[in-house]
């Protein structure tokens, strides 16, 4: 893997040091931490973290791609991340996603080429009076339009 | 805080030191939940750097509370002691609100005005407000979430003492029963029945877990994670009489599972929990009463099946979260195989009302009769997240029993825009819409059980004219289908087969015979599927057949979307007399499919329009119809 060269393992140590080694209640705390530090969980350090918690490499995978907070590849410099709950749903969210998806040609979950940004979607962040709402690298946008998109997303490099 | 409390007569006594101490003439509680979408947080910043560089830190206090409950009109200020209620409030109102709150003179362009230009000065008399019964929400525009001495101040803790000293575990447990304290996470299982039950079950080694449920997945809803972020030392006080309660004496270990897409309740909570365990209300030998307890916070995966009990269970101890059968109940073998007795957020935050006010005073509040069966009523309050095409979004506790017509119209004051009532939608995506002839239904635990839809966990959805029911059936079930953890094929495959037949009746391709399928296969995947999330899973989409048949049939029978939602069933047009050719929507239409010349109106090509409604939102003229 290429990926593996460009991480240092040392960073990874430094996150599995924070948890109890071989308890595998510290498992889904665990892949947060890691994927805070690295945006994504490389291979790398789902397999140092395997070994942390003896546990089998299997069971780290098949956690990983069960929770939907977890990604195995890696992320876009810019997360747009559309709130898909019920309130923002009546208000018009499915009109956001659909909007950014074709602007970037990106489906949802997806990242564009030029790695710039990655499209998700939330089931509720639970700032329902401002729906349908946006968030951009944790910052929220809220009463939110397919028109107003592009001028929030403005500064997103195409391609 | 100064040293841990040995005993309970040290806390009572910290208690009355802080009562006791003269408050700065001034606090502004700035809310820092929902309303940091709107930018709260910056205010935050620039109130107290203001209270800095005008040196009156010794007659001000700032302090960043949780959800206030009007997200409406955030970002929301109120001024204590005057609790002067300060709404949609910006960075250049911040030297004008101090200047006031020096002066004690209130700021009225600041305050609420209702639809008549009636302006309200305080707080509690705001209609939002004065209609509601705000028991667990009460300290939250009063206190720092962040700070343990606001609890105690407001007398925190003292039903942990009056529990751990004057109380036997089992006293507790009588109590919880006898108050008709019922499961908030939408199950409505006695809580008191599950404490004895739980307490009962053999574990050899005395290990009795004590969970708290905080994966609060139902989209549209945000009850648990206000109480977190605004007030989490209540929830771990009732955590801790339910250790001494279920678990005493013996080895009760506590776990918070929460869910990660609500990073400032995590990081509130854990504030909360390190500064329980200075003050010697967590750890060993708790107020000197041999209860000896610590709680662990474990944070969610993004996975809405694990608000189940066992599907919990199952993630904390590192695994996928799949339910499994309940033959065997988790309070006798949960958590690593052990007793485990799981709440959710707001049941336990009931809990230390309870034990301080006690069983009478909260019986008063509610329906029905609760003496000689837990199941007899629902008593106490209920926090729903009130959203959707509300006018007052928020968040609101009512004492159950409210109609959904109280809760929707007295306290969020009916539909926006001035658009027609068509549902409500309670219980998430386990629960069912309701229509405007059932808005005087009461709103507890079974009542709206026969009506269709269920309390549930405190989501209510409010839909006008504008939302397809057909296509809230298809969200529904679309979010499930996602969230569906595959065990079951009823569940796994039958609501992806029902998500194709509502795609077949949204696109125009369905009939009759699709709305008729739906319903049989509704009523498998509801009869043959193991948790809760499968056999509910249908409730949406038979409430809708079953109160808006008409908006189906519309869909089948003449190829027309009544709410005009589903994009293959309408069209845009521009009206050309209310066009007056300003180029605007051709210019922003991402198909070029808009035509016409400068100053003379325009139209739609039908053929190249992805229906995206971008020339409908910029008009000014308000030309674009849809059809």
């Amino acid at each position: 893997m290429t990926a593996a060269k460009t991480i240092d393992p040392k960073r990874i140590d430094r996150v599995l040091a924070r948890h109890p080694q071989g308890k595998p209640t510290a498992l889904v705390n665990l892949l947060h931490d890691l994927q805070a530090e690295f945006r994504y969980l490389p291979e790398l350090a789902m397999e140092k973290a395997a070994s942390y918690l003896n546990v089998p490499n299997g069971q780290l995978f098949r956690v990983a791609t069960f929770y939907e907070s977890f990604h195995l590849k890696p992320r876009g410099k810019h997360i747009a991340t559309v709130c898909t709950g019920t309130a923002c749903h009546v208000r018009g969210a499915p009109k956001l996603t659909d909007h950014i998806s074709r602007e970037f040609e990106i489906p949802v979950g997806g990242t564009t080429k030029n790695m710039e940004l990655t499209l998700e979607t939330v089931n509720c962040v639970g700032a329902c009076a401002l729906g349908p709402l946006l968030i951009l690298d944790g910052e929220y946008h809220g009463n939110m339009s397919p028109a107003k998109l592009d001028r929030t997303l403005k500064t997103i490099k195409r391609g | 805080m100064t040293s841990p409390f040995k005993n309970a007569a040290e806390l009572e006594k910290h208690q009355k030191q802080l009562q006791g101490q003269k408050q700065l003439p001034s606090t502004i509680a700035v809310c820092t939940s929902g309303c940091v979408a709107y930018g709260a947080n910056r205010l935050v910043d620039a109130f107290t750097k203001a209270v800095k560089s005008r040196k009156i830190g010794d007659q001000v206090r700032i302090i960043a509370t949780g959800c206030q409950g009007f997200c409406e009109r955030g970002p929301l200020v109120v001024v204590h002691p005057q609790e002067w209620f300060y709404e949609k409030v910006d960075g250049k109102d911040i030297n004008d609100i101090l200047d006031s709150a020096l002066k004690g003179k209130v700021l009225k362009r600041l305050l609420h005005k209702d639809a008549k230009g009636k302006t309200y000065q305080k707080e509690s008399e705001v209609p939002f407000y004065r209609n509601q019964k705000r028991l667990l929400l009460a300290q939250n525009s009063r206190i720092d979430p962040c700070s343990i001495d606001d609890y105690l101040r407001a007398g925190g803790y003292a039903a942990l003492a009056k529990a751990l000293t004057k109380m036997a575990p089992e006293e507790v447990i009588e109590q919880i029963t006898a108050s008709g304290l019922r499961g908030r996470g939408g199950g409505g299982f006695p809580a008191g029945v599950k404490w004895k039950s739980c307490r009962a079950a053999a574990s050899k080694n005395g290990v009795r877990y004590i969970i708290c449920n905080a994966d609060e997945g139902d989209p549209g809803a945000f009850m648990d994670r206000a109480l977190i972020e605004g007030n989490p030392h209540s929830v771990i006080e009732g955590m801790i009489i339910g250790a001494w309660a279920v678990g005493h004496p013996g080895k009760p270990q506590g776990f918070v599972y929460i869910r990660n897409e609500y990073p400032l309740a995590v990081e509130r909570l854990g504030i909360a929990l390190e500064q329980a365990r200075a003050a010697g209300l967590l750890g060993k030998n708790i107020l000197g009463s041999g209860l000896n307890f610590d709680i662990q916070v474990n944070r969610g995966g993004g996975a809405f099946v694990c608000g189940e009990s066992t599907a919990l269970m199952a993630s904390i101890e590192g695994d996928v979260g799949r339910p499994r059968a309940k033959h065997i109940h988790t309070v006798e073998v949960g958590l690593n195989g052990k007793p485990s007795n799981l709440n959710n957020v707001e049941t336990w935050a009931n809990v230390p009302l309870i034990i301080d006010h006690g069983v009478k005073w909260f019986t008063k509040i509610g329906t029905g009769d609760v003496s000689d069966n837990p199941w007899g009523g629902s008593k106490g309050t209920k926090i729903f997240a009130l959203v959707g095409k509300v006018k007052n979004t928020g968040l609101v506790e009512v004492p159950m029993g409210a109609t959904l017509r109280e809760i929707i119209y007295d306290i969020g004051g009916g539909i926006r825009d001035g658009k027609k009532f068509k549902a409500v939608q309670t219980g998430g995506p386990s629960g069912g819409c309701l229509p405007e002839s059932k808005l005087d239904v009461p709103v507890d635990f079974d009542t709206l059980v026969q009506e269709g839809s269920m309390m549930g966990s405190g989501g209510m959805i409010v839909m006008d004219e504008d939302t397809c029911m057909v296509d809230v059936a298809k969200y529904f079930v679309g979010f499930l289908k996602f969230e569906s953890c595959g065990n079951c094929t009823s569940c796994r495959d039958g609501l992806i087969r029902l998500h194709e037949l509502l795609e077949d009746i949204t696109t125009g391709r369905g009939s009759e015979a699709t709305i008729q399928l739906i319903e049989d296969l509704a009523e498998t995947v509801r009869a043959s599927s193991l948790c809760a999330l499968g056999t509910s899973a249908v409730n949406p989409l038979q409430s809708t057949l079953r109160y808006f048949r008409d908006e189906y049939l519309a869909h089948v029978q003449d190829q027309r979307c009544p709410a005009k939602v589903c994009k293959e069933l309408i069209t845009f047009t521009i009206d050309a007399k209310k066009c007056n050719g300003c180029t605007l929507c051709a210019k922003r239409c991402p198909q070029d499919t808009i035509e016409g010349k400068k100053k003379k109106p325009y139209t739609i090509i039908q053929d190249n329009c992805i229906k995206c409604g971008i020339c409908m939102d910029v008009c000014q003229q308000d030309a674009v119809i849809v059809q």
